[in-house]
């Protein structure tokens, strides 16, 4: 374990992510507004997970475009893990808003049918789909090619696409379209975790250190996969 | 007679003051003020850990493969 520190800030993080998120270290440290209650909560692990999902495919493109310039197939494994632990926390983060939304958006005086149907008109539920389809088909994609020079510079110039339609998908479709979700036309506009004027800020000192925290962790995970990978690479090489 | 009403009025007042403070939003006080709230974290810190022991172990493993793989290098080189 070469370099171990920010494995051990990012136990610290989650843990006081985990602690203090759930409200031991302070009274009062949520808001209290109707509807959500308690499940505010969720801001620290459902958001959390969409915002480490950004920056695995933000450093998996960062790969991708110096694999094209250098061709070296060190820049590609990392690309493509990358953008493999960076789809799981998009489905995570999918799991956990399909949890959250079915406590909050659905309408109780409804038929569950009927809410359902109103809520998978959701613009954002429909982008995050696209998104993690189109990064989806991109594994796909990489494992269909046997040439290895072949399969590293297509899947590069793929990941640079799905990385260009991942914006207009999760980021600004979803913002121009009526939307239950934070952020939609007709709310406060811009980022809903990010704004300072909505985000209460007694939580955003729970929330930074929890962004961190799992982003940490999930640059951990890719680490791992990297260095299994580069292993087995070697092995090829030696028989 | 008037004065008892203004003062119940007034107790009126102060105990909607009050309701008004709780905001009417339930929350998990209770679970807060009885220490089942511990029970919750116990167990999410429980799951963590077991989690990060297992990256670890996963790391340390790899980190002896390519040892094993540098040394074996070194032997076919010489």
């Amino acid at each position: 374990m070469k370099k171990w520190w920010w494995k051990i800030l990012s136990i610290v993080l989650l843990v006081y992510t985990f602690t203090a998120g759930m409200g031991l270290l302070w009274k009062n440290d949520v808001p209290r507004l109707p509807q959500l209650q308690e499940t505010i909560r969720n801001l620290y692990f459902h958001v959390c997970m969409w915002f480490a999902m950004m920056i695995l495919f933000t450093c998996s493109v960062v790969q991708a475009v110096k694999y094209l310039n250098t061709n070296k197939l060190k820049y590609d494994i990392l690309s493509r893990q990358y953008a493999a632990v960076g789809i799981v926390f998009g489905l995570l983060g999918y799991l956990t808003g399909i949890i959250w939304m079915s406590y909050t958006w659905a309408d109780p005086n409804m038929p569950a049918s009927a809410s359902f149907s109103q809520i998978a008109r959701e613009p954002k539920l429909i982008g995050a789909a696209i998104a993690l389809l189109i990064y989806l088909a991109y594994l796909v994609l990489r494992d269909s090619i046997q040439d290895l020079d072949k399969k590293a510079r297509i899947s590069a110039v793929y990941n640079i696409f799905a990385f260009a339609f991942l914006f207009p998908s999760i980021w600004i479709v979803p913002r121009l379209m009526e939307s239950l979700h934070p952020g939609g036309e007709g709310g406060a506009g811009g980022n809903p975790a990010l704004n300072f004027r909505d985000l209460a800020p007694r939580m955003r000192i729970v929330f930074y250190p929890a962004i961190i925290g799992w982003t940490l962790l999930g640059v951990w995970i890719v680490s791992l996969k990297v260095r299994l990978a580069t292993l087995k690479e070697k092995m090829l090489f030696q028989e | 007679m008037m004065r008892k009403s203004i003062a119940s009025l007034f107790l009126l007042l102060l105990q909607l003051n009050l309701k008004a403070q709780e905001g009417g939003v339930t929350m998990a006080d209770e679970m807060r003020n009885n220490g089942k709230i511990y029970v919750v974290v116990a167990v999410i810190l429980a799951i963590f850990i077991g989690i990060i022991l297992y990256i670890v172990r996963l790391d340390r493993k790899i980190t002896r493969l390519e040892k094993d793989q540098k040394s074996n290098t070194l032997i076919t080189k010489s």
